[in-house]
């Protein structure tokens, strides 16, 4: 072998580094978008990248309770999702607008 | 094992891409078919950590369910691409906004660097515990108030939508 070798497996950090970048990755998308669908999908990002880390150290750690926190989270998700859907559809349908920077009727 | 490093390789330079497409692209259904991307590539790494239930209902819950209601909603909004507003540049915001972000991702980074964890391969168990049976087993023994709970959750969430989302029909005297 030369002075650069390959790992012959990924370290639990590896795993963990990939998902702080994926939760990342959502934040900038619910602070730079305008459409709330988008920035749903963000969020679904980021519940993700939780759920990656939660997985890794359920694997690596040998515990299956991480596992089981990723299934109620995705159910959470999953009703997260019908009801903020909901929503967009109920403000779509009284301000024809999915742009949360023309909503501001809740503003002070 | 170096499977596994090849894998995640590329399952991890997938899942980053498609998260960064999703949330760079101006139209609202390719940024929901590379979310549907990311859900794969996810599902992907949860293969190479042997959990193999998770995987499957990422790809069940997320890919089919969640997504199936995210395209739909966009098709039935008749949505365009988005437009950036000309008014919007307002650079000293949006800096602060990255510098936000960026300083929370190097606080993260930083705290796994700064204290590796020593775990370098997966738990010898971890081929087991992430079957199907052994997380039904524990689903229903150990968790089974949590799985009832989340039972009524849905069924909030499901008369919640139904009634945010229904028309209005006004009352006939």
């Amino acid at each position: 072998m030369g002075a650069f070798s390959l790992p012959t497996s990924i370290p639990l950090d590896y795993y963990l580094i990939l998902s702080a970048v994926l939760f990342v990755t959502g934040v900038v998308g619910v602070i730079t978008r305008r459409n709330a669908i988008i920035i749903f999908m963000s969020i679904e990002l980021m519940l993700n990248a939780v759920n990656l880390s939660m997985v890794a150290f359920s694997a690596f750690l040998g515990d299956v309770a991480g596992q089981m926190f990723v299934f109620f989270i995705m159910a959470v998700a999953a009703a997260e999702a019908a009801v903020g859907l909901a929503i967009v559809l109920a403000l779509f349908r009284n301000r024809r607008t999915v742009y949360v920077d023309e909503v501001n009727i809740m503003k002070w | 094992m170096e499977l596994q490093v090849l894998l995640f390789t590329i399952f991890a330079i997938g899942a980053v891409t498609t998260a960064l497409l999703t949330i760079t692209r101006r139209n609202p259904v390719s940024s929901a078919m590379n979310l549907v991307a990311h859900f794969f590539m996810l599902s992907g790494l949860y293969l190479t950590m042997e959990a193999q239930f998770v995987a499957a209902v990422q790809v069940l819950v997320y890919a089919g369910a969640i997504m199936v209601l995210v395209v739909f909603v966009i098709m039935l909004l008749n949505l365009g691409k988005e437009q950036q507003l000309a008014e919007r540049g307002n650079a000293v915001r949006q800096t602060l906004a990255f510098a936000t972000a960026g300083m929370f991702a190097v606080m993260m980074i930083m705290a796994v660097v700064g204290g590796p964890s020593g775990k370098t391969a997966l738990h010898e168990n971890a081929a087991m515990i992430g079957t199907t049976e052994n997380i039904g087993q524990v689903l229903f023994t150990e968790y089974l108030f949590p799985f009832e709970a989340v039972s009524l959750l849905l069924l909030a969430a499901l008369i919640g939508s139904v009634i945010l989302a229904k028309r209005h029909i006004k009352e006939e005297a």
